[in-house]
């Protein structure tokens, strides 16, 4: 039996895998993406859809950065399902510690070139009536957007079909050592190399990989349109739990291009189920109502959860994983929507030696292993 | 007789009986088409149950309420259109957020759905002794068959029962939506005097069932309603005086509601029922033979109905109008004919309301909750009754309900020959089931262009590539609604084989207020 063969294979239709299918066949590598799942359906359904630039270090600066200047570069040619507004992100301070934080990310983004705008207590009233009064200011970052993530992920992959990429969904695949993939119906296919974009699933195939499931939950509502204009971030995440390993919510609200509006967020370790959680949920309404009292009469009418693929330092892990011919595109936590693009490029990079416009060197997953030989 | 109470509409005032719904008021004087769907077309209230979302209103400066479940107010100020304006919200004051987690309240037995089945388990678990709620999001008791049109006396058979459940100490919550359970052995409630909690130590649901609609060409044009959906909505106020009105679809409802609708003064031109003739009179044999009380309702309907043709083997195939409906096209498989008319009760069967019982985890099987002799789910303490256990009429909802009463109460020795007729009357559900099996000529009435999911907008056509609900959903919004799927899953279920997705907290749409 003939074995059929490609260049590489990515498995995971998310917004990653189709984001790395889509740069890989535009330079003419022959792809195919395997998922158990329909596409888009894990992670990639869960996320709020938020394109954002993040400062929490340099090189996560650098990625989402370069990843949001990506989406924006194509964000005319996305369909309409897609969704894209350019929405902008308000940052909001509660206090005068929280305006310290503003002036500090307004002088860090400032100086690489984000397009930002400090907001005192009247301002932000004027932008956003519905926050509570007596707020202290805020950030505004005019150039972010908001999408619906499993049609961009479907959108990313008619691209790569365009470029004839082959999709196969629905059917349980082993990966082997030897670069070959292994079919549940015994048949097989021989790549020359396959990349993990298995989002929070890969330490199943890895599992000395440095990633946790990461839980949150959602909460969507009726169409309210122009109920809030912004993408609106709370600050004082900056002082809850939220960037520690206990359990936290941060009031987090998304206004969609339906005029329904996404409110988040929560965060939970060592949690194995989706279930939503009733205390969690509770919690983080309640987190918003503080913010916005008026959400209470809002009709919610639907809530969910997913899972992040988050590592101990925040970064993803993109590049060579321990086994030869086997790339990871995953660890992505909750920026994985805005990293989709650098992540594809940085993949493309080093695969066919192009250069790119940042370095892979942060992200390596060899910073988490013993070395590695590529 | 009820009080009128004064309201305005689009700041026009109405008046109306105090206790008629919303929905019926605004049709009435406003006609059928009481709100815009998301891509602008005119739509009406169909359900009237609270399943549908089909006849959100703004209510005093509250957008998307279910107007077919709020009794007229005096002052209650109606909007019936879209309001974009973000000022609107922005400058009238909000109610303060919700106190946290609402009053507790704590019972021996809860009872879930205030329908024959709730109210017969109500009563014997009260007679027992023990603490009992008997809750419904409904403002007033009955479930779908005994609630009552509010300007006119209960069924007999109904009064019976309400005067047995007015002797015992239950208490009753109308107007209260369960959203699911937010701790164990609890429930949480949204009422009208804010979010509560409902503490059991037995739960029996007796949520009951809503109907099947199925998509073709012009179904969610105003004026076509589901036909316990119209009956509902007439129940709740809204008059058919004079107006020509086909009933169509399938089941023993078809001939109740034209029954009813007839006597409420509407000119019912025709009863269609997809199940073939031979399969109806298949059905009626074994009724003589098993049930034949039921052959005689049956008959007694038919005569209410005389002079009205029911036609077997006959199903609707497209219904057009402008605004509202004027005329439905029938087949019979060979012929093809155009009724004029001003309204169309379709409903193709009914369907249990699962959502509960899922979410407790209790084992379905074959689209029904599994229960024991005495009623109990897989689920220790946790009882279903009625159209959750199969759809077999009143007669199966009493018995049942009895019985889970008597046994949430610890009281078996009291169910004695219940368990004789519990058994005829699943076996009445079983023939049922067996007579009114959907034709499949109905998986082909929608075109491409036709909406299947009402809430979104999503059309047969944009559905038909997808090989599953999941990615359906994710890829075209469908089910992604307020009623989540409650009218398009079991549609896309008989056209697709699909099977909906997973069901999650809160269970219906709620003010974010009552989840915090
Ligand atoms: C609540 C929440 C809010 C978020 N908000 C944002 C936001 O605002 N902005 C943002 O940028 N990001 C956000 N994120 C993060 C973002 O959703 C994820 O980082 C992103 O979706 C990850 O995409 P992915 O393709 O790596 O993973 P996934 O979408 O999870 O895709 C992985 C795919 O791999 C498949 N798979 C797994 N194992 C196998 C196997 N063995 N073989 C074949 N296929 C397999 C799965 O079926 C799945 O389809 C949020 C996440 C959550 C949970
Ligand atoms: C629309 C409709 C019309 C019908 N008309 C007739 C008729 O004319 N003649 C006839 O013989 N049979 C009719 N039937 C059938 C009849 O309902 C059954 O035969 C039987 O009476 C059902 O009883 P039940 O107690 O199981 O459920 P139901 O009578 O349906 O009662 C269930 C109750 O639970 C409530 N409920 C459900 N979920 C929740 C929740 N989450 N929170 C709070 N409350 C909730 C519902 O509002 C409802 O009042 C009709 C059925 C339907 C669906
Ligand atoms: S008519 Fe009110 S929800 Fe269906």
């Amino acid at each position: 039996m003939s074995v059929p063969t490609c260049d590489v294979a990515i498995l995971g239709a998310g917004i990653v895998g189709a984001a790395c299918a889509r740069a890989l066949a535009c330079e003419g590598l022959r792809v195919i993406v395997l998922d158990g799942n329909p596409i888009g359906s894990g992670a990639t359904a869960a996320g709020m859809g938020h394109i954002t630039v993040m400062d929490d270090s340099e090189p996560q600066f650098a990625l989402t950065r370069y990843s949001q200047q990506l989406w924006n570069d194509v964000s005319d040619q996305l369909p309409a399902d897609v969704e894209y507004v350019q929405t902008g992100t308000l940052w909001i301070a509660a206090d005068e510690d929280e305006m310290a934080t503003v002036r500090r990310k307004h002088a860090f983004y400032q100086e690489r070139g984000v397009d930002t705008e400090i907001l005192d207590a009247k301002a932000v009233a004027e932008v956003e009536p519905n926050l509570r009064t007596g707020l202290a200011g805020g950030l505004r970052v005019s150039d972010e957007s908001v999408i619906y993530p499993p049609c961009a992920a479907r959108w990313l992959l008619e691209q790569a079909q365009l470029d004839r990429a082959t999709i196969s969904l629905g059917t349980q695949v082993f990966p082997m050592a030897d670069r070959t993939i292994q079919f549940g119906d015994g048949s097989s296919l021989s790549c020359g190399s396959v990349i993990h974009a298995t989002g929070a699933w890969a330490s199943r195939l890895f599992p000395s990989l440095p990633i946790r499931p990461r839980k949150g939950h959602l909460v969507i509502t009726d169409r309210y349109p122009g109920w809030v204009r912004h993408q609106i971030v709370e600050l004082g995440y900056l002082k809850s739990a939220h960037g520690s390993d206990r359990e936290s919510v941060a009031f987090n609200l998304q206004p969609r291009k339906t005029g329904q509006l996404l409110l988040g967020s929560s965060r939970q370790f060592d949690v194995d189920h989706k279930d939503v959680e009733p205390r969690m949920l509770k919690r983080m309404i309640a987190r918003g109502l503080e913010y916005m009292p008026r959400l209470a009469r809002l009709s919610a009418i639907r809530a969910w959860t997913g899972f992040r693929a988050a590592t101990p330092d925040s970064l993803p892990l993109i590049g060579p994983a321990e086994i030869r011919g086997h790339l990871l595109a995953t660890g992505h936590e909750g920026l994985g929507i805005t990293t989709s693009l650098g992540t594809a490029e940085l993949i493309v990079s080093h695969l066919t030696g192009k250069s790119s416009a940042i370095s892979i060197e942060p992200y390596l997953p060899a910073r988490f292993q013993g070395g590695t030989d590529g | 007789m009820a009080e009128r109470v004064t309201l305005t509409v689009n700041n026009q005032p109405i008046e109306a009986y105090a206790d008629t719904s919303v929905a019926a008021a605004v049709m009435q004087t406003h006609g059928l088409a009481v709100r815009q769907s998301v891509t602008g077309q005119a739509r009406g209230p169909v359900c009237g149950m609270g399943v549908c979302f089909e006849c959100r209103l703004t209510v005093d400066g509250v957008l998307h309420q279910r107007a077919c479940l709020l009794p007229c107010r005096d002052g209650m100020k109606i909007d019936t259109r879209a309001s974009s304006e973000p000022e609107a919200f922005a400058k009238r004051d909000a109610k303060p957020a919700t106190n946290a987690s609402g009053s507790e309240r704590v019972y021996d037995v809860v009872v879930l759905g205030a329908g024959p089945a709730g109210i017969a388990a109500a009563c014997c678990a009260a007679d027992a002794g023990r603490r009992v709620a008997l809750i419904d999001d409904n403002p007033r008791g009955g479930g779908q068959i005994w609630r009552h049109d509010p300007a006119k006396p209960p069924p007999r058979e109904a009064e019976g029962w309400r005067d047995r459940l007015r002797r015992t100490s239950v208490e009753i919550l109308s107007s209260t939506l369960i959203l699911g359970s937010f701790a164990p052995k609890t429930l949480r409630a949204e009422s009208p005097t804010g979010p509560c909690t409902l503490r059991f130590q037995r739960l029996i649901l007796a949520c009951g069932a809503r109907e099947r609609f199925l998509p073709f060409p012009g179904w969610t044009l105003p004026g076509i309603f589901g036909a316990g959906g119209l009956q509902a909505l007439v129940k709740s106020g809204y008059s058919v005086h004079g107006k020509k009105v086909v009933v169509a679809g399938s089941g023993p409802l078809l001939l109740a509601v034209a029954a009813y609708l007839r006597g409420h003064g509407a000119d019912v031109r025709l009863v269609a029922e997809q199940a073939p003739r031979s399969k109806l009179l298949r059905f009626g044999g074994s009724l003589l033979w098993h049930q034949p009380s039921k052959l005689f309702e049956a008959m007694g309907l038919r005569w209410q109905l005389r002079g009205v043709p029911y036609r077997a083997g006959c199903w609707p195939i497209r219904t057009d109008g402008a605004q509202q409906v004027t005329s439905v096209t029938l087949t019979d498989g060979s012929r093809t004919w155009t009724e004029p008319c001003d309204a169309v009760a379709c409903g193709f069967g009914l369907v249990p309301n699962l959502e509960l019982p899922m979410l407790f985890v209790c084992a379905i099987e074959r689209g029904f909750v599994k229960v024991d002799e005495h009623q109990q789910t897989s689920v220790a303490g946790m009882y279903a009754v009625g159209e959750l256990t199969g759809i077999g009429g009143v007669d199966k909802s009493l018995i049942e309900g009895q019985i889970a009463g008597w046994a949430a109460a610890d009281q078996p020795v009291r169910i004695g020959g219940l368990l004789n007729e519990s058994v005829r009357a699943r076996r009445f559900s079983e023939l049922l089931d067996d007579a009114f099996t959907l034709r499949d000529e109905l998986r082909h009435l929608a075109d491409d262009a036709t909406i299947v999911c009402r809430c979104e907008d999503v059309t047969y056509g944009a559905l038909k590539r997808f090989v599953g609900q999941r990615d359906a959903k994710l890829q075209t919004r469908c089910g992604m609604g307020p009623c989540q799927g409650r009218i398009c899953g079991p549609a896309l279920q008989f056209l697709f084989g699909w099977l909906s997705d997973s069901v999650r907290p809160p269970i219906f749409p709620t003010a974010l207020g009552n989840l915090s």
